[in-house]
């Protein structure tokens, strides 16, 4: 698939809820094709950004600029023509428990496209088997597992061939076999359809396995500590704290 | 975004040129597969050296093209498609298109007669049972040994009472009004207006009172009961108690009975007086009659037998409420969708229930002779 020249670049961003300062002037950049990882320790606003990434929440201050279009600043109409461009993962999957699978992933392509029934219920079928679901079109959500609910959740993300997937704690929840799967299925995605990957984890393995791209949210700064390929801070982390936290703070207890 | 085709003896070659993207034209899509169908096609090529940006949707194209050409086993040639591209249409190649789930087989209909029955008797049973369960957490309540935490049962008294005081004067003000204003009418055709302070008094003290209230509260307070309980078995709270050894009955299911069964009596006193105050208010301002007067017949037909059936109705339909409600959101299933049927079956059922424990007590009440 040509790409086009997506990326995120968001500059001077602050999260606030009322008086409690979350995040404070964090500027970083998401290059197109990018499997970006956004980590960091429980309660340090991974979620919260993630959320004010995708509109859901709105800035306190700063500007996101998605796909060269200033996202902070667009009208609802605006937003939405981005967001059809962004697929999300929620953690549970969030699929909706009185549709079938089929029903899940049909409906955004009902809402934002003109195809026929029956074009609808091929890509249907494609986007179940891209996850690895063939087969489970007419199952509910109640009936499949947690690992298969987030690949359902997961096909519904890519339903509109987003630029972008936005991931939230893609292996919270998942037995090692299954995060594997769903790492190897996000780095699939990555490379054969090119789409820009944004992952909010803090899962070591998945951060090493699949990311190329990094920020570290550090919750004492209110600020990022730490940027670039998980791998190479690992090898020279520049402060305590992200090596603290690649190497489980078990190398402080040998040493 | 055009299907570009040409035909060169044998072979049909499709030209994929520029972008495509959100590829919707069905019409354009049915000539090219009816054309492929011909029989004197035996080739299909597919150029994409020209193509630009493409989505899923070409994929489908590309895969319903793939797919004719092996059914009618006729030779495709891909030329210059992107790797990821063919890879999709493979994918797609793969996906097993029948149906996935068995459909149900029809029974016979005595079978399923057979089975309608055995269901009534699974849930009376389900239902009986969950009654038992209450009773026991009620003998260990008395014995002072349920797990029952105070508070609960102050904030399900608290949302049951004084929070519904509203909601229940206004309605019972009306039904008093509507009630008088009905009984006006035929009563106005024989000079015997007067009459409509006694009606109304004896009317909502007897039940009118007591079936407002409990409609209100079913819809109020049942539902909240469901859907509260249901909520906590979606997120696996109930699993929680029960894996801790604290009976659900003690921790949920008694505190809001008891609370119900308090306030509903005590809000069917209300209603009482609210409906006659709304029958007052119909009396004096339209029918000319006299305040101390309607005052006067109000008293006279009010009878402290009357008063009590009302607030034993309360009472009863109090324990009605409150079961149906604890019982739809403890059985409820594990989605949102559950609560939703799970409320509805508390409301509908608690109104249904009320009906026939009226009817029950009307009858043993006329047997007695009250």
């Amino acid at each position: 698939m040509m790409k086009s020249p997506v990326e995120i670049a968001v500059s001077d961003l602050t999260i606030a809820y009322g008086d409690f300062v979350l995040l404070k002037n964090v500027s970083f950049e998401v290059n197109k094709g990018d499997v970006f990882i956004i980590m960091g320790a429980s309660g340090g606003g991974k979620s919260s950004l993630l959320r004010v990434l995708t509109g859901l929440v709105p800035a306190a201050h700063g500007k996101i600029v998605i796909g060269g279009v200033n996202f902070t600043a667009a009208d609802e109409q605006k937003r939405q023509q981005i967001m059809q461009k962004c697929g999300i993962l929620y953690q549970s999957g969030a699929l909706f428990s009185s549709m079938t699978l089929a029903e899940n992933i049909a409906l955004p392509l009902k809402q934002y496209t003109n195809y026929s029934d029956k074009m609808i219920s091929e890509l249907v079928s494609l986007k179940l088997a891209l996850v690895g679901l063939t087969g489970f079109e007419e199952f509910y959500p109640s009936e499949i597992s947690g690992g298969m609910k987030k690949r359902a959740g997961l096909a519904r993300a890519l339903a509109l061939d987003p630029e972008i997937v936005y991931f939230d704690e893609p292996s919270a929840g998942l037995d090692p076999i299954s995060s594997k799967m769903l790492d190897d299925l996000i780095l699939d995605i990555n490379q054969s359809l090119g789409t820009t990957i944004v992952v909010v984890t803090h899962e070591l393995n998945s951060i090493f396995a699949i990311g190329n791209n990094s920020i570290f949210l550090d919750t004492a700064t209110k600020s990022i500590s730490a940027r670039g390929n998980p791998r190479e801070l690992l090898k020279n982390p520049p402060n305590q704290d992200v090596y603290n936290f690649l190497t489980r703070g078990e190398k402080i207890k040998n040493a | 975004m055009k299907l570009n085709f040409a035909q060169h003896n044998q072979t049909l070659e499709l030209e994929l040129n520029g972008d495509y993207l959100k590829f919707d034209d069905e019409a354009a899509l049915s000539t090219l597969l009816m054309t492929a169908q011909q029989k004197n096609i035996q080739n299909i090529q597919v150029n994409a050296s020209e193509l630009k940006q493409w989505d899923s949707s070409l994929v489908v194209v590309l895969y319903r093209l793939t797919a004719l050409s092996k059914s009618q086993k006729k030779q495709l040639k891909l030329i210059d498609v992107p790797k990821n591209l063919e890879r999709l249409i493979n994918l797609a190649l793969a996906v097993d298109r029948k149906p996935s789930l068995p459909s149900s087989p029809k029974l016979p209909w005595l079978e399923s007669l057979g089975g309608f029955g055995y269901d009534i008797f699974q849930s009376s049973k389900k239902g009986l049972s969950f009654i038992g369960q209450c009773l026991k957490s009620w003998g260990r309540f008395i014995c002072s040994k349920a797990t029952m935490r105070q508070v609960d049962f102050l904030f399900a008294l608290q949302d049951c009472s004084y929070k519904a005081i509203g909601i229940v004067s206004l309605v019972s003000f009306m039904v008093g009004l509507i009630l008088a204003f009905v009984g006006a009418i035929q009563l106005k055709t024989f000079g015997a207006q007067i009459y409509v302070a006694s009606l109304v008094a004896i009317g909502m003290t007897r039940i009118m009172g007591a079936i407002m209230v409990g409609i209100i509260m079913a819809g109020r307070t049942g539902a909240a009961y469901a859907a509260t309980i249901g909520t906590m078995q979606v997120n696996e709270e109930i699993d929680a108690l029960k894996t801790m050894g604290i009976p659900t009955t003690d921790f949920l299911v008694l505190p809001r009975i008891m609370a119900l069964t308090i306030a509903t009596p005590i809000l069917v006193i209300l209603a009482d007086f609210m409906g006659i105050i709304g029958g007052a208010t119909v009396g004096i301002l339209m029918l000319d009659i006299s305040a101390p007067e309607y005052y006067k017949y109000t008293i006279n037909a009010l009878d402290l037998t009357n008063f009590l059936v009302g607030v034993f109705h309360g009472l009863v339909f109090g324990i009605v409420i409150s079961l149906c409600g604890c019982y739809f959101g403890i059985y409820c299933g594990r989605n949102a969708d559950s609560v939703g049927r799970a409320t509805t079956q508390a409301v509908v059922s608690a109104i249904v229930w009320m009906i026939v424990v009226t009817g029950i007590i009307t009858v043993i009440f006329e047997v007695l002779g009250i």
